[in-house]
Formats: structure tokens, sequence, C-alpha cells
């Protein structure tokens, strides 16, 4: 199987991949005491909660209803009392809303098939699988959690060529898609089923990064049992989980920039998790209230990757794989290059959370910075063929309409800038800067 | 030898005089008209540009003056009314008159007060540690100290306290221009009125957790306790989200709220010290200046 | 709670291993083989010059940081050190230490420091320097000394012609090119080193020897080298054509003088060269055209620093119109 591995052509770079959990079996936590369900786990308008304080609830059941279309329905992942809806810190800090359930046995909703059996005949007419989706509050779970039935729903005028499943997992450390890989493979391919059918296309492209040889000779064993199914095995570089990087290396199309979808340019993009976690919602009755979630560091004892709980508390996800290890600098959710830095490990788990990564002190810390040598490593890093040197100074000095001139809204923060900067000049917070004010901007003239 | 130099200074002397004859008539033939009162009111202005007074410079303010029919709504912070009574004089106006104002940072989360919970490492601006996350204290409302008023400000004026790492205000040299507040991303400073003899009577806190949790974040935070409303005998209090605001068109710096609260959320600058009798019979006496002086033993990085 | 503070960052939360120092360093790594063959041609000379030249810019740079600027002198970064080694080589080997320091002194002080340190200065220190010092010690700078005989002496008086002084004096004067090769030593020499020049430029192999390291250590991108070599060599090479008796050929034009250390070591220089690939190598092949503008048509023989230092001021508009394509802008 002599295959020329494809990937995206311009930037990117190469961190160690540390793929410490890679042969960790996905096994289950224990029950928390109480969980913490946040009410804004997706991209959109916050769920409104529908039980109160002192239901009973099981698990799966609903308990707080999408606002609108583009949000999600979010479910209970445990049984026991609501507790209290009140506003807890989140990833920010800043005070959310969100449900608190105290835990009582394990609970679950009779309508859901909680065998191991694997079902491969799809019932549902595409509406009602798109329906299902959208009832299960299932969301993106490469770590966008943009709503998954917004993305099914191909808007009018626009076809549908390709379905292209993210099973790249670019991000160093983390494993969660590559253990779903391996141990569900077969559920994934009848997910893709699914989904080919939600959106009335007939070839769907799997697109797994070569420093999982494992997931991708599996993967195209079973592939050819399916029609219209292929894999296509991609060089190891970062960025190519993103959408725009994974549909170039796949089908060498160019999303355009920002409000440019995948579905311009004729394909729609999942992540392998979401294919699961749609295979369970169509086939097994299931709604999404729990996730693979890799804990990893060089520091921990045993990296690890668990099925957890919505709302579970990441502390105890850490203290299961072998405790917070002293000499801890950085506590991360998500990988090490987009990652969200915490302030406390008392965070739920959510439904965007695949990985936490324990960095150690020496690590976490950013060195020196100097001056800018102008060396271009910056621009010949970017995958979006941005001048990353001069977006930062833009922003920095405020020119947000020279920065928006430069493209400064297609940046896909992927951090590759600031990563290979031989100073040290954290770009990136820069450009973000420049890339919220810039939106905001256009956001206010189009009103 | 004689001759070169004899030309090159004719040449030389010629062409200087033909290009003075062209340029003084296209001078004529552009010459723009413009009311001279303008530039001397622009004169009269500070010139610093600050855009305080609602104008992109001190010319575009300068006209504005001119066209105007009265200056009420017009003034120029940076300069305050002596500025406005030359630009009156000049124009032939009545000046309005406006109570000189000042910035006020609300915010006393000193590192004793409110200890810090996590490290911040990215770049040093208020505005970009804002969008990570609340901040490194356990307060979501209080200040970041990275001083983007700092930078803000045109005038010098508002400073980093190397001690608790808040902002501080020169009173001599705030003109109110406003521009701290706007680049305050928490909207912790807000322009108050200066007071007579520079006193004020303010809350310093802006957090709308309820007491207890921002009691624990914060030591001297406003815990919403209506204490300072009741004993206002001027009705200027208002407590709204757990957090009072002192109204400062009502207050009469009567100083009564300051002696009541319990967190010492309410501070007042610039009176004189109070009576020892007055003292004895008080359990609390918060000042700004005791906030500021407990810290200086502290070490800055914890 | 654990009693330690966590930290907490934007991302991304790692960070590459080049540095601005390993960068530096990587270039005085480069540049070692020019060293070595200007200590073999030139002797004790060359071996004077540079050190002088090195610790001189080295010592300006922590002066003027330290006791001017009142900032912490970076000097550890080694970017001084290189300007002194390329100024260094930039001149012939018994020059006096005298004018290597005054150029030291121009180079760091006014060229460099004067704009604001590392990564601010829009035209390479060196070449300001050496530039400065052309103009101000014409004799000094152009009396060089013939390689391999002088090497155990300090300073020598057998200076001899530069080929491109002969060349361009000999077509000057009517004389034929093919006449005018049996004067010059041969192309060989010319490769290896073995020719009267500046203390780096001599050495084309040894040139070639660095740009292939920093090629490999990616310090540098081969956009500006060759697009410039390049140039020179179609620009020259189709005067040659057109008439080979009064033009030289372009070998000639590239194994002399300093376009290969210019190619490689000067216009490559991060700070002063443009960002974009696009832009390098319009920057590249201007520099080359300019070059051999001068050489041919010009007062001086040599004009590869005059055009490297011309460009440099047009990196800016460079940059400004040479964008990289953007991601997703032709939409299929």
């Amino acid at each position: 199987m002599a295959k020329v591995l494809k990937t995206f052509p311009i930037g990117g770079v190469h961190p160690c991949d540390n793929k410490l959990s890679a042969s960790k079996q996905i096994e289950p936590v224990v029950l928390p005491a109480t969980v913490t369900i946040p009410l804004s786990q997706h991209i959109g308008a916050p769920a409104t909660p529908i039980v109160k304080p002192l239901d009973i609830v099981k698990v799966g059941q609903l308990i707080a209803k999408a606002s609108g279309f583009v949000s999600a329905n979010i479910h209970s992942s445990v049984s026991g009392t609501v507790k209290k809806i009140d506003n807890v810190p989140d990833t920010c800090g800043y005070k959310r809303p969100a449900i608190i359930i105290d835990v009582e046995d394990d609970v679950w909703e009779n309508s859901i098939d909680r065998t191991d059996s694997l079902l491969k005949e799809i019932s549902l007419s595409q509406k009602d699988i798109v329906e299902k989706v959208q009832e299960s509050g299932i969301v993106g779970l490469g770590g966008a959690t943009f709503p998954t039935h917004v993305k099914l729903s191909v808007p009018k005028g626009k076809t549908c060529e390709y379905l292209l499943i993210n099973g790249v997992e670019c991000e160093p450390y983390l494993t969660s898609d590559h253990r779903l890989m391996l141990e569900k493979t077969e559920e994934i391919f009848v997910g893709i089923k699914i989904v080919m059918k939600a959106l009335g296309v007939s070839k769907a492209i799997i697109g797994i990064e070569n420093n999982k040889k494992d997931a991708i000779d599996k993967m195209s064993a079973i592939s050819n049992n399916y029609d219209g199914i292929s894999v296509q095995a991609l060089k190891v570089q970062y960025p190519q989980g993103g959408e725009k990087q994974l549909a170039k290396a796949l089908i060498n199309r160019e999303i355009p920039a920002p409000p440019g979808l995948p579905i311009d340019v004729g394909c729609v993009i999942q992540n392998v998790g979401t294919i699961y976690a749609i295979y369970e919602a169509v086939q097994k009755n299931k709604p999404l209230f729990e996730r693979v979630v890799t804990i990893t560091g060089r520091s921990i004892k045993n990296s690890s990757n668990f099925l957890a709980r919505i709302g579970t508390s990441i502390s105890v996800l850490i203290d299961a794989s072998g405790g917070l290890p002293g000499d801890t600098g950085k506590i991360i959710s998500g990988g090490p290059m987009m990652g969200k830095a915490l302030n406390t490990t008392d965070i739920p788990v959510s439904k965007g959370t695949s990985g936490i990564l324990i960095l150690p002190e020496q690590i976490s810390s950013r060195t020196n910075i100097s001056n800018c040598i102008r060396c271009a490593k910056c621009v010949s890093v970017c995958p979006l063929g941005l001048e990353p040197y001069l977006l930062s100074k833009l922003s920095l000095r405020s020119l947000f309409d020279k920065a928006e001139s430069e493209q400064v809204v297609n940046c896909i923060e992927c951090g590759c800038c600031s990563y290979n900067c031989p100073s040290k000049i954290p770009l990136l917070d820069f450009i973000r800067l420049g890339k919220t004010t810039v939106m905001k901007n256009i956001r206010n003239r189009t009103k | 030898m004689q001759n070169t130099l004899k030309y090159a200074i004719l040449s030389l002397s010629a062409i200087g005089t033909i290009s003075a004859i062209i340029l003084y008539f296209i001078a004529q033939k552009f010459k723009v008209e413009e009311d001279p009162r303008i530039d001397a009111v622009e004169e009269a202005l500070p010139s610093a540009n600050c855009g305080g007074c609602g104008y992109p410079g001190c010319r575009n303010f300068a006209e504005a003056c001119v066209n105007a029919s009265d200056l009420s709504g017009l003034y120029c912070p940076a300069g305050g009314s002596e500025t406005m009574q030359n630009v009156a004089r000049i124009l032939g106006l009545e000046a309005g008159e406006q109570i000189p104002m000042i910035a006020v940072v609300r915010c006393s989360g000193s590192l004793e007060n409110r200890p810090k919970t996590t490290i911040y490492d990215s770049a040093k601006t208020c505005l970009i540690a804002s969008t990570v996350y609340s901040g490194d204290t356990g307060c979501e409302y209080g200040c970041l100290g990275l001083g983007d008023c700092v930078v803000s400000c045109l005038f010098d004026a508002i400073h980093i306290n190397e001690n608790t790492f808040l902002p501080e205000v020169d009173q001599n040299k705030c003109t109110a221009c406003n521009a701290c507040v706007k680049s305050c991303p928490k909207n912790i400073i807000e322009l108050r009125k200066k007071g007579l003899k520079d006193r004020r009577v303010f809350v310093s806190c802006i957090n709308k957790e309820k007491g207890g949790i921002a009691k624990i974040s914060c030591k001297v935070a406003c815990i919403g306790c209506m204490k300072c409303q009741k004993e206002c005998p001027f009705d200027a209090i208002s407590v709204e989200n757990f957090l009072a605001y002192i109204d400062f068109e009502k207050c009469k710096l009567c100083r009564k709220c300051v002696s009541v609260c319990p967190t010492s959320a309410i501070l007042e600058t610039n009176f004189p010290p109070k009576k020892i009798a007055e003292l004895n019979k008080e359990t609390v006496n918060p000042s700004e200046n005791k906030n500021i002086n407990s810290d200086i033993e502290k070490d800055p990085n914890g | 709670m654990n009693n330690k503070l966590l930290k907490v960052s934007l991302s991304p939360h790692l960070s590459g291993k080049e540095s601005v120092k390993s960068i530096m360093y990587g270039v005085v790594i480069a540049l070692v083989p020019a060293f070595i063959a200007g200590l073999y041609f030139f002797g004790i000379g060359a071996l004077r010059v540079t050190v002088t030249a090195v610790v001189a810019c080295v010592l300006f740079e922590y002066v003027i940081q330290k006791y001017l600027l009142k900032v912490k002198p970076t000097i550890s970064d080694g970017s001084a050190i290189i300007t002194g080694l390329l100024l260094a080589y930039n001149v012939p080997s018994n020059i006096s230490a005298g004018i290597i320091i005054l150029g030291s002194l121009v180079a760091i002080g006014i060229a460099k420091m004067s704009f604001g340190g590392l990564g601010n200065n829009p035209f390479n220190p060196a070449l300001v320097g050496r530039v400065f010092l052309l103009i101000s010690f014409p004799v000094d700078m152009t009396s060089w000394p013939k390689p391999i005989v002088t090497r155990a002496s300090v300073i020598d008086a057998v200076t001899a012609a530069t080929p491109l002084a002969i060349v361009k004096e000999g077509l000057a004067g009517g004389t034929p090119y093919s006449i005018l090769l049996t004067q010059i030593p041969s192309y060989w020499d010319m490769f290896l080193g073995n020719v009267g020049g500046c203390i780096g430029e001599v050495s084309a192999l040894a040139l070639i020897i660095g740009l292939f390291y920093m090629l490999y250590k990616k310090i540098i991108t081969w956009h500006i080298p060759i697009s410039m070599t390049g140039s020179i060599f179609i620009f020259t090479g189709i005067m040659w054509l057109i008439n080979p008796q009064a033009n030289a050929d372009p070998v000639f034009h590239i194994l002399t003088g300093g376009v290969l250390l210019g190619a490689i070591f000067m216009a490559t220089d991060m700070v002063t060269s443009p960002m974009t690939p696009k832009g390098m190598l319009i920057f590249g092949s201007a520099i080359g055209i300019l070059t051999v503008i001068i050489r041919v048509y010009g007062a001086y023989p040599e004009g590869v620093s005059f055009s490297i230092l011309i460009m440099n001021a047009f990196v800016p508009i460079i940059n400004r119109f040479c964008k990289p394509k953007r991601f997703g802008e032709i939409i299929k």
C-alpha cells in the first residue's frame, strides 16, 4: 500500500507529537459525587434550563433546551437530584450559568440502547437523522463545538459533494480521536454512512495523519466493506486538523475567507468523535452526555483516555490518572497549540473538552522576548499566507483598518507563528486582539 | 576663475529670485480664506489633542468654538475653565460653566486585599488579558494592573503603584479627558466630580457578586450590605446587584457612609484627619492612605 | 488547591527550539569556512583584522547599550559578532587596526544602534561600515596583498590588483578579453580563493560550504542567493554573448569580487531583506542587475556593496507590495 502522503501546501510546523497515551484503552471514569453541567457548551446561544432545583433526573434526560437554531440541547449525564442552577466560573473564570446535580445511582433513560451490539441498518430518513442529531445535542467534538445539525442542513443553493472526516488529531499529546478510531472502528463507519445519508453525498474521505499507522491500517481494511468511504493517510504537519487545511489536503480545494464555509467548496467536515456521537444518537438513541477525554502530560503518572460524563470536574480525572504533579505550571484544556490554560482544576468537562494537558513549570513559562529580527519565519509557517509580524504590529498600534485590509480575519489562530518565532514574540496574542476588534467593527458596520 | 565665480553667483541668485516670485503667486492663488479667530482660539487651547472634548483634535475644537453661537456645550477638559474663559474672551461669548472632573479608579484590590490565584504569562495589556480570562485574582471585576490606562494617558497623570499594582491618578495632572476610562476593559475608571479642595467620597469597588463570594476574593470588596444606603441623609447612594454607588451630584461629602462600611470599600480623599475623639468612637476608620501604606512591605511578586 | 499558582497564558503553549541566538550563532558557524580560507591565503593579517573587528563591534555595542542607551546589553545574541566578521571579510588583510575600529564604530554605532539596535536597522551594518571605509580610505581599502606569499608577515607591502580591476581597466583600455584572461589567475584559483582580494570574499568554495550549512539549518532560504547570482549570470552572459571580446564572461563575474559573499551572507541578512519569497526574488535579481551595471559602467570595479545597500532602501516598499498568496483567495 504505497500511497503518497498528502498534506496542505503552505505553512505549518511540526512540533514533537508526544502522543503518550496512544496505547491506552478508553476506560470509564468513576462517577463523581456532583456534576456541574454548563449551559453554554457550544457556539451560539446558551441553552435554557427546563429543570428546577430538587427535580429528579435520569441519565440522558433533557435538562436544558436549545434556544434558537444555532444552539444545542443539553442532557443530564448522571442520575440524581438537581441541586441548583447557579453561576459558576467557566474556563475563563467568568461566571456562567450551569446546572449542578447531586449524583445518586446510575439510572438511565429506558429509551437508550446500552448494549454493545453494532447496528448497521440505518432506518431513519434523511430528515429524521438531522432532527435526531439536533435532539441529541450533538456539537462538533473536535473543539470548536459548533452545533452539528446546522452543519448537516445544507443551505439552499449549495451542493455537498464530499464528506470529509477529520481523524487527523494534529495537536500534540491528544489521543482521544485516535483511540476512538481503533476501538470503535465499525461504529465510526456506520456513523459516516448516517451522515452521508443525511447530506446526500456519495463520497467520504477519512484523513488520518501518518503518526497513527495502526488506525490507518485498521480503518483502511474496513473501508473496503463500505461503499464510497476511503481512507487517506496524511503527512504529519500541524495544523492539518483545521478545516481549511484538511479540505486543501484531501480534495485540494480552498475554503474562502470568513464568512466562507466548507460548504462553499462542496464539502462538509466532521470530526471522528462527532461521527461516533452521531452513531450513538441515531442507532442507540443515546444523547451526547459523555465523551473521550485524554489526560496527558510528561509529568503525570498515567496518561490515559477516559470516557467521562459531561460535568465531571477535571480534578476527578486528574486524580484518576495519578494526581496532579507537584511541579505543575500550567493546566491546559485541549492541546498545547490551541488549548486554553485553566486557572483552577475545578472546571467541569464539557462537550468541547478533548483533553487535559498538564505541563510542568519549566516548559510552561514563556521565554524572554527579544526584538523582531524580521526573519520572516512567521510568514513562512502561516498556513493562511498571512504576515503575522505585520498583523501583530498593526494590532499593537491599534491600526485595525489596516489590519482588516491585511485580512486579519482569515487567521485561524493556529499558533504556528508564535511557535516558530525565534524572538519568542507572542504574535498570536496581538493578532487575536486585532482579529476580535476587526470582527466587531465588521459586525457594527453591517448592523 | 573670477568668471566662474561671477556666473555661479549670478545664476544662483537668478534662480532664487524667479522661484520666490513663482512661490509668491502660487501662494496668492491657492490661499484659503479662513477665520483668523480659529488660529487665535487654537493658540489658547492646550494643543494636547487628547480628544477629551469630543473632537478629534484641538483645531477641530477651535473651529467648533468659532462656529458655535454659544459655548455652553463646548468644554476643554484639559485646559479647564481658565482656558474656556480665554476662548470666550477671544470670541466675545459667555464661557459654559462646567464642574471640574477627575478620573477615579474604583478598585482597591491590592496584593494584600486580593491575593493572586494564578500567574498571567502573556502579552502585557489589560485588553488581551481580559479576553483570556477573568484575571489573575479571584475577582472577575477587579483591576488587572497591566496598565492600559497608563499607556492611554497623554498627560502622564496615571501610574501603576509598584506596591499595590493598582493605577493611581495624579490629581494635579488629570484633565478628565476620558481616555483612561475608555481604555479600561473592565470599566473600573470613572469620571467623578473633582470636589471642593479635591475632596471626594466614592465606592472603590465594582464587584457585582453576592457579598459572601465577593468577600472571599477581595477583603475590601463592596458586599452590598446596604448599610451606607441607610446611613446616607442625602439619598445619594444606590445599591444594585450587591454593589453600592454614590451619586456625586447628590453627595454632600458628609462621610457617614465611610464610617459604616464594614469592608472599607468606600474611600475618602483629601479630608483632614479626623479628630481623636471621633477616632476613638469609631471602630472602622478606613482611608486611602491606610490602604496603600499597608502594602509597602509586601514583595511585589508574592 | 496546590500551593503553587498556575500560569495562565494564551495559546500556543509550546514554542519552537529556534531562538535569535541559535540563528545568529548558526550564521557565525557558516562564516567559519571563509575565515579558515582567509587565514590560509592571507596569514596572520587576516586573523588580526578579524579579531580586531569582532572585538571592536562587540565592545561598541556593549558600551552603547550600557552607557548611552542605558538598556540591558544584548551582545550575547551574537549579532555584533556577525557584523564584526562580515566587516572584516570585506576589507583587505593588511589594513591598519585604526581603520577597522573606525569602521566598526560606524557599523555598530551609526548603522545599527542609532536605528534602535537589532532588528530595526534598515541597512546592513557591516556594509555601511565597509562603504564608509571604502569612500574615506580608498587607497587602504583597495591595495590588496597577494595571497600565500604573505602568510608569515603581518603587514605586507606587496600588493596586487584584483582580477576585477585588471579586467575593468583592460577592457576600458581596449584590450580584448581573451588577452586579459591570461593576466588573471585561473578560474580554479578563483574558486579556491588563491587571488588577491578581501579576507572573506576570495574563496568561493568556503562561502558555498557556508551556504549549504545555512540552507541545511534553514537559517536562510535559497531565494536571494540564487536570484542574485542568477541575474548576474544571465545579464553578463547576454553581454558576453553579444561581444565576447569587450565583455567578461559570466563565470568570471560570479567568481570574482564580493558576489558570493554578498549573495550568501550580506543580502540574506534577515533584518535588511524582504519577508516574502516573491519579494526576495525581486530583491536578489535587482541586486544582481545593479551590481553588473556598476561593474561594467560605473567608476568602481566592484558594485556588490553599493547594490545591496541601494536595495536595502527598497525593502519596505518590496514588503508592502509583495504579499504572500493568501489562502482561499481564489474561489474554485
